[in-house]
């Protein structure tokens, strides 16, 4: 589909990278470039936002009122859509999307006292991101790896039969040395 | 094509829903989000019937007739499905009917005990209830909302202001402005539309009735009422009277038994805006034909809150060509607590003007901060004419043994041309009775004064009028064809404005109400209004500016003497200072 292309072509083009550095005035103009791209395409808001999402990690509200007086569909509308859909968030994700695994499996092994933990290290509940925008936390269901439960996912890696009291040691080294461009 | 429904054969066109071929023979399946004229929202599922051959039953409001078809509307199939969705419906609904300002013209609750529901199987967990006190002109309560969609429909479809969706989804799903906020954050224009089609008590407007009450009730206040053109042809309505009985006199009674100690009339303030705004109009006229000025044109009218606040938020490029003039519900005001207070000798701090408007908007426009030119909150309550009936039934009046009474003066006498304020077309035409007449020195040359291209309820209608014969002072317009348009509902107004703007037409004078058939289908009227109650309450104000023997502003001896007394002249420098005001631009989202 020629929109989905387009959707991949900005992702390389500016990439995920660095995007928590920009204020949201600025990712305010930048949603301007990216609707030009759209420009004449029908049902053009939700592939928009996908694309508002994937640049800046989530939506902020002057990027949705730019896409609302753009694409001229009122802001309710677009409001909407955004809180229809789990994917699209409003709030700044971190740069390091933590998620605990409370699927049967892990939350019979503790995965319930993993998460307390790290919110507890992390000072913030299930979705939310701490304050220097470095961490994330949700939870996931089930990563396929119940036969070393509880799991973790950081990023797109997987830590397996971790202990609550070990939490910190796991998170770390993210904050000092989690590569740029990593995927969320 | 054929169509029989409970074993009545009849023809209809194609195209035709199901529900509207059983209503043409007369029966009728319940709807909770149908709305008459729009697309059908399909969101309810109250209307379903049961279509011979079908699987699964079908929403009648949404299914378009096939030739042959065979519905049953009334199976024990049907009535089963209609009564789960109903007791669905309850079982989330925070039902305190005898407590809610639904009590009385409920669409749920009428449904449900002529569906005979005795008890709800489904008990719950009810939505999270929260209330939305933000806005000087409606409250809504989400814990009575049954997410029908109708509002949301009305809000962009007709007014294309779009402040309402669903937001979230499933059991979370909240019908209301972006992300759950309040409305008073957004855009919403406070015309009561949304309050006008709810089917149930979710969106109503914000009552002032304890405040009158409390008014009426204290000694040291003198307390007046104005009443607006709309309502005398709809009060009766929340009498059982037929829309479009006229009942301008024994609402004058009711108000004085009320207790309120003068009895006005809009109307007057009305009768000043015409002398107001077409002396502003000629003004332009002059500055642009003659003395080759910059003015805006075209002139647009200012009675509106609703429209004035769309202009502030949608389009911000017209404020300046929308007449400076307040709208009479404010000139209103403004008077009652300088000449009125002068010419009585009573300090107006002890005054309390209270209106009774078809309107929301007009709760919003009086507390405007503008709108203090008298020194106090020029207008300090605003009814809705629901909330006038509510109030006579409380004080067990019974309405239909009231004798007529008349209005008092000065302020309560007006002109037909004053009446007519309240329907699509009449502004323009009371201006036009008068600026004709000024121009040239003789009557409006139309049949019965009526400039008949400009009535009805055609969304966008126009005039043009030529000048011939000018007096003197007006010489400038001898042959300039007089170009007019006049839209009804926002909807109908942004595309007369977007036109506007593309180039494709050019006015002198344009006039815009925010209702779908201006103040008489206005968000505060009884409900239920249709097109049908639109044109009969038309009707009957026609009918009492016909009964008129004045019939235009500037002949209203009442207005003569304001301007003598008090005011000078039209636009003059009192005028300036407690009739006219000014537009501030808005957010577009
Ligand atoms: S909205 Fe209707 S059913 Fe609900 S509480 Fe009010 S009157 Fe009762
Ligand atoms: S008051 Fe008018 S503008 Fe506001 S939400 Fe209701 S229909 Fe929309
Ligand atoms: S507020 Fe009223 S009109 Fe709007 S969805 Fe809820 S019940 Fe329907
Ligand atoms: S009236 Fe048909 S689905 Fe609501």
């Amino acid at each position: 589909m020629a929109v989905d292309a387009q959707l991949d072509q900005k992702e390389t083009d500016q990439g995920a990278c660095c995007s928590d550095q920009l204020s949201e005035e600025e990712m305010a103009l930048r949603i301007d470039e990216v609707i030009d791209t759209f420009s004449g395409v029908k049902g053009a808001l939700i592939p928009v936002l996908q694309t508002a999402q994937n640049l800046f990690g989530y939506l902020a509200e002057p990027v949705l009122k730019k896409v609302s007086l753009r694409l001229n569909i009122p802001y309710s509308e677009v409001a909407g859509v955004v809180s229809f859909y789990s994917y699209f968030s409003t709030i700044p994700r971190g740069k390091n999307i933590v998620r605990v695994c409370l699927g049967t499996a892990c939350y019979v092994r503790g995965g319930k006292e993993v998460l307390q933990s790290i919110q507890d290290y992390l000072g913030i509940d299930v979705g939310g991101t701490t304050d220097d925008r470095i961490f994330s936390l949700e939870i996931g269901r089930c990563f396929g790896a119940c036969g070393l439960a509880p799991v973790v996912m950081i990023n797109d890696h997987v830590y397996q039969r971790v202990k609550p009291s070990k939490v910190k040691d796991l998170l770390v080294p993210y904050r000092v040395s989690e590569p740029c461009g990593e995927e969320e | 094509m054929k169509i029989t429904i409970d074993n009545i054969t009849t023809e209809v066109e194609e195209g035709t829903t199901v529900l509207e071929a059983a209503r043409a023979v007369n029966i009728d399946i319940p709807t909770l989000c149908y709305l008459e004229g729009m697309e059908p929202l399909g969101a309810c599922r109250m209307c379903v019937v049961e279509v011979k051959g079908a699987k699964s039953l079908v929403a009648s409001c949404s299914t378009p007739v096939r030739d042959g078809m065979e519905v049953s509307t009334n199976s024990a199939r049907v009535r089963d499905a209609r009564r789960t969705v109903m007791e669905l419906l309850l079982s989330e609904h925070e039902g305190d009917c005898q407590l809610c300002e639904r009590g009385a013209d409920c669409e749920l609750q009428e449904l449900a005990n002529r569906m005979g529901v005795k008890e709800i199987a489904f008990a719950g967990e009810k939505p999270a209830q929260f209330f939305d006190e933000s806005t000087p002109a409606l409250i809504r309560d989400t814990g009575k909302c049954i997410k029908c969609r109708r509002c949301m429909e009305v809000c962009k479809a007709v007014q294309n202001v779009g402040a309402l969706a669903a937001q979230n989804r499933g059991y979370a799903t909240v019908i209301g402005p972006a992300f759950a906020q309040d409305l008073d954050t957004v855009v919403c224009v406070q015309c009561g539309q949304c309050a006008a089609v709810c089917p149930v008590g979710a969106i109503t407007e914000r009552t002032h009735i304890p405040q009158v009450w409390q008014a009426l009730d204290n000694p040291e206040k003198h307390v007046v009422v104005q009443t607006a053109p709309a309502i005398r042809a709809a009060l009766g309505e929340c009498f059982d009277y037929p829309p479009g009985t006229l009942v301008t006199g024994k609402m004058v009674s009711a108000l004085r038994r009320l207790g309120f100690d003068g009895v006005f009339d809009t109307n007057f303030a009305a009768d000043l805006t015409i002398m107001e705004e077409g002396t502003e109009l000629l003004t332009r006229l002059k500055a642009v034909l003659s003395d080759k000025q910059e003015a805006a044109l075209p002139q647009f009218t200012s009675c509106s809150p609703g429209w004035i606040k769309y202009a502030e938020h949608f389009y911000p490029e017209f404020l300046s060509n929308i007449s400076s003039c307040k709208s009479p519900q404010q000139m209103f005001g403004a008077m009652a607590k300088t000449y009125y207070a002068e010419q009585k000798g009573i300090d107006p701090k002890d005054i309390v003007v209270v209106s009774v408007m078809p309107c929301t908007a007009k709760k919003y426009e009086a507390q405007r901060e503008e709108m203090n030119d008298s020194g106090y909150q020029d207008v300090d309550y605003v009814l809705t004419t629901r909330e006038l009936g509510r109030m006579i039934k409380e004080a067990s009046i019974d309405f239909h043994k009231l004798e007529d009474d008349k209005m008092d003066s000065p302020l309560g006498l007006s002109s037909g041309a004053a009446d007519i304020f309240a329907n699509t077309g009449g502004v323009m035409e009371a201006a036009l009775r008068t600026a004709y007449e000024i121009v040239t020195g003789r009557q409006l040359p139309v049949d019965n004064l009526h400039v008949t291209p400009i009535m009805g309820l055609e969304g966008v209608k126009e005039a043009a009028l030529t000048i011939e014969k000018p007096l003197k002072e007006w010489a400038f317009l001898d042959g300039v064809e007089l170009k007019t348009a006049v839209a009804h509902g926002l909807g109908n107004t942004s595309k007369l404005l977007d036109r506007i703007k593309a180039g494709e037409a050019e006015y002198h004078f344009i006039e815009i109400m925010t209702c779908p058939g201006g103040c008489i289908g206005g968000g505060g009227q009884p409900r239920f209004t249709t097109d049908e109650v639109r044109k009969q309450r038309i009707q009957a104000i026609y009918a009492e500016d016909e009964g008129k023997k004045l019939r235009k502003s500037h002949e209203n001896p009442a207005i003569q003497e304001i301007y003598e007394k008090y005011l000078s002249k039209p636009l003059g420098e009192r005028s300036h200072h407690y009739l006219h005001t000014k537009y501030i631009e808005r957010s577009r989202v």
